[in-house]
């Protein structure tokens, strides 16, 4: 026996050891950057599967209703109307176009579909949950402002000035003094009964306050107690928002009445996108991926099936051949932008199909996945052992035989996982489909495979481009709902490739 | 190189018939088989007689095997492959262009080295042959051809009860038997052997082995084997080749105790090899 010195084999066992921490480094490492990704995108994204709206009792005018002709009723009007009978003290233009500007455009749509299903409530009065704008529903879901509301702890008084439009706050004591002493901060906003008033800081040595909603004109001065008023203050000052305080105390006071309802948002899965967010909705996107990935499919799983077979089995090894393989691992490895340019120079120049249509997409992605498919489909093939294809020839199977009775069905978990990779590489594409003019706003759910559409991946695209700050969280769901269908992708991949592996 | 030394005794009481007719099976001349630029066999002449067990014994890369896989054309699946010279069987010309593959496999069935049923049920394995060639008329006739391959191969006490179980699932030998049952299932003349037992233990081999001997009394075996004394156990005719060429071929009897070649002798008492 020779012996082993033993410096090399602590030596050999400390590389090792090494390399195993090296790898379960990167491992590690590797799952808290996705793990950061996933946790990050979930939170942005869970308040876009919610909506908020406010009840409101709508009296449906018979007048702004025409009966034969219900879906083309004044609706807004109504609603609008009905919203402002709920705040009266609310007065002037500017104030109550403040006010009905909490309500979604869409917000009619409610009371639309129950007058539609059920005319008789024409004349009555009901009960309507109106959509809340997106401005509206993200200050409810606090991702506008930080809000807190904090009671008053010494005595308030409240003076109007002489003159002009404001108000003067003291307490026992005045100016800074009185700042400290009913801990007040420039921007607050102070509730008394009656009314709200701004702090907009020291004037002349005195706590000068702006109305917010303002007292009625009668109020000159008044005294609160502790406990009778209190402070409500923003994270975000007015100027930085998209809703002003006069609209948060509104949105304050219905929710205090119990008036706001929070649920499911179906319409974020019902309808096609929109201009509003709180409108928007990825149904569109997805059956639009849906129809472009079909197309994709149908095309590319016959063709690189057939494509793989013929090379791998029949096809002579000759040059050609060879550089058929070599040009179809080129293009494996072409940027799928490069397939949009070839899809609009030849599918809408050439051929004249129309544009921003899932067909079109689908002939595109189909290429794209073309190569990968013959790839893993040659591959599935490469691994069936020859023995099988000797077995069928050895009977007197005849060469198409034995492929397609023995080494195809053998081959065919192997082909299913390359291929519904394939699909997934095609679902989250987005550059290729931006070239054939995918990427256009299209508000419609589209009904076939040439009408206009986009797809999940250019949604998600479109709306992270949007300024408007509820899209973000669109994005967000949007993400999580690609991200979900990807994953049952692979799950399927994955389940097919357990089911139905044989061995040998 | 000489041409094959041929035993005067070539007609000897273990397969009279066959050869006291003068019936051949399968008859070769002047075959030459290329691997692309490299020779495989040179100049091969053979003749193997009906109902008998002949064994081709060699070396590693001697050309016995390649030989083999040249009598029912499964050479042809290498692309490289290049084979001349006359091989007949039952007097008609393989390598005619107008002979079908398909049929002559048929005709001459082949087991393989390592037992490779389809991933399928038994039934099923022996059952494709008949069906691909529509040698059954419906079921119950299908049924009987299975039944009986399977009896044949005697697999049948064994799996019976487990037809619809994979052919996968069997052992290694019942694997083989069941690869011989798929073979005789479509009625051949001529079954070729690589090395039906290399895979196998002592108790498998002596299975395949008597079932070869029964095998013999309807069908022309050909089996191809590294070991010698297989070869003595189950052929009656056994052909030595050496880089490519017959170079001795006779009564395995004969073969083993007085072989007339020194490359013969020094291989079977293992000087070379």
């Amino acid at each position: 026996m020779t012996e082993v010195r033993d410096e090399l084999v602590k030596k050999r066992y400390a590389s090792e050891r090494r390399f195993r921490f090296y790898g379960a480094a990167a491992l590690i490492l590797t799952a808290l950057f996705l793990a950061v990704l996933l946790i990050d995108t979930v939170i942005r994204g869970i308040p876009a599967f919610h909506e908020t709206s406010v009840e409101v009792d709508v009296n449906v005018n018979a007048a702004d209703v025409d009966p034969a002709n219900l879906p083309g009723g004044n609706y807004d009007k109504m609603i609008k109307e009905a919203f402002r009978a709920e705040f009266p003290e609310v007065t002037g233009r500017a104030n109550q176009k403040a006010l009905t500007a909490l309500l979604s455009t869409g917000g009619a749509d409610a009371l639309r579909s129950m007058v539609i299903a059920d005319p008789s409530i024409i004349g009555k009065t009901v009960t309507v949950p109106v959509l809340l704008g997106a401005d509206a529903d993200m200050f409810l879901k606090g991702q506008l402002t930080d809000q807190t509301i904090a009671p008053g702890k010494a005595t308030l008084h409240v003076a109007r000035l002489e003159g002009e439009e404001g108000f003067v706050l003291t307490g026992e004591k005045t100016g800074e003094e009185a700042e400290k002493q009913l801990g007040l901060a420039t921007g607050d906003v102070v509730r008394f009964q009656g009314g709200a008033v701004r702090v907009t800081g020291m004037q002349n040595g005195y706590l000068k306050a702006d109305p917010v909603l303002p007292p009625d004109a009668a109020f000159s001065t008044g005294n609160f107690d502790a406990g009778q008023w209190d402070i409500v203050s923003f994270s975000v000052p007015q100027a930085n928002r998209r809703i002003n305080d006069n609209q948060a105390l509104w949105l304050d006071k219905l929710k205090q009445d119990g008036r706001i309802e929070n649920s499911f948002s179906w319409r974020f899965f019902q309808a096609g996108d929109s201009r509003e967010p709180e409108l928007a909705g990825i149904r569109g996107a997805l059956v639009g991926s849906l129809l472009t990935v079909l197309v994709a499919i149908s095309l590319a799983l016959p063709l690189g099936i057939a494509s793989a077979v013929y090379l791998e089995e029949f096809a002579p090894k000759n040059k050609w051949t060879d550089l058929i393989e070599v040009n179809i691992n080129n293009l494996a490895a072409v940027p799928s932008i490069i397939f949009g340019l070839l899809g609009l120079a030849v599918f809408l120049n050439f051929f004249g199909l129309p544009r921003s249509a899932p067909l079109v997409g689908g002939l595109v992605l189909a290429l794209l996945v073309l190569p990968t498919i013959i790839i893993a489909s040659r591959a599935a093939l490469k691994a069936v052992p020859p023995s099988i294809t000797e077995a069928a020839l050895g009977v007197g199977a005849s060469k198409q035989q034995a492929v397609f009775q023995h080494v195809l069905p053998l081959a065919l978990p192997g082909i299913m996982t390359g291929t519904i990779l394939g699909l997934a590489r095609a679902f989250g594409e987005t550059a290729p489909l931006l070239m054939i003019g995918m990427i256009a706003f299209i508000a419609d759910v589209p009904q076939g495979f040439t009408s206009a559409a986009t797809v999940l991946p250019v949604q998600v695209f479109l709306w992270s481009d949007l300024p408007e700050l509820a899209f973000k969280s669109k994005t967000a769901a949007a993400i999580i709902v690609l991200l979900v269908v990807l994953f049952a992708l692979n799950a399927i991949a994955i389940y097919l490739r357990k089911r139905f592996e044989r061995r040998w | 190189m000489n041409a094959p030394v041929h035993h005067q005794t070539l007609i000897t009481p273990a397969h009279p018939k066959a050869l006291a007719s003068g019936q051949f099976k399968v008859t070769a001349r002047d075959v030459d088989v290329y691997y692309g630029e490299k020779q495989a066999i040179k100049k091969l002449s053979i003749d193997i007689p009906d109902r008998a067990v002949s064994a081709f014994i060699g070396p590693s890369g001697c050309g016995k095997s390649t030989f083999l896989r040249c009598i029912n054309r499964m050479n042809d699946t290498i692309p490289t492959c290049k084979v001349t010279g006359l091989i007949d069987v039952d007097k008609r010309d393989i390598y005619d262009p107008n002979i079908d593959v398909v049929q002559l496999r048929a005709k001459v069935g082949m087991v393989f080295q390592k037992p490779n049923p389809f991933p399928k049920s038994i039934f099923e394995n022996v059952a494709y042959g008949p069906r691909i060639h529509g040698l059954a008329a419906g079921k119950t006739e299908l049924d009987e051809i299975v039944e009986k391959s399977l009896r044949k191969a005697g697999l049948w006490e064994e799996a019976k009860d487990r037809l619809a179980q994979p052919g996968t699932g069997l052992s290694g030998g019942q694997q083989q038997r069941l690869c011989i049952a798929r073979a005789i299932a479509v009625n051949p003349e001529v079954i070729l052997m690589d090395e039906p037992c290399s895979a196998l233990d002592p108790i498998a081999t002596a299975k395949i082995e008597e079932l070869i001997d029964e095998l013999r009394q309807n069908y022309c075996i050909v089996i191809v084997t590294h070991s010698m004394q297989q070869a003595a156990r189950v052929s009656q005719l056994t052909a030595f080749f050496h880089l490519g060429t017959l170079v001795e071929y006779g009564d395995t009897n004969e073969m083993f105790t007085a072989p007339q070649e020194k490359r013969t002798q020094d291989y079977i008492t293992g000087r070379f090899g």
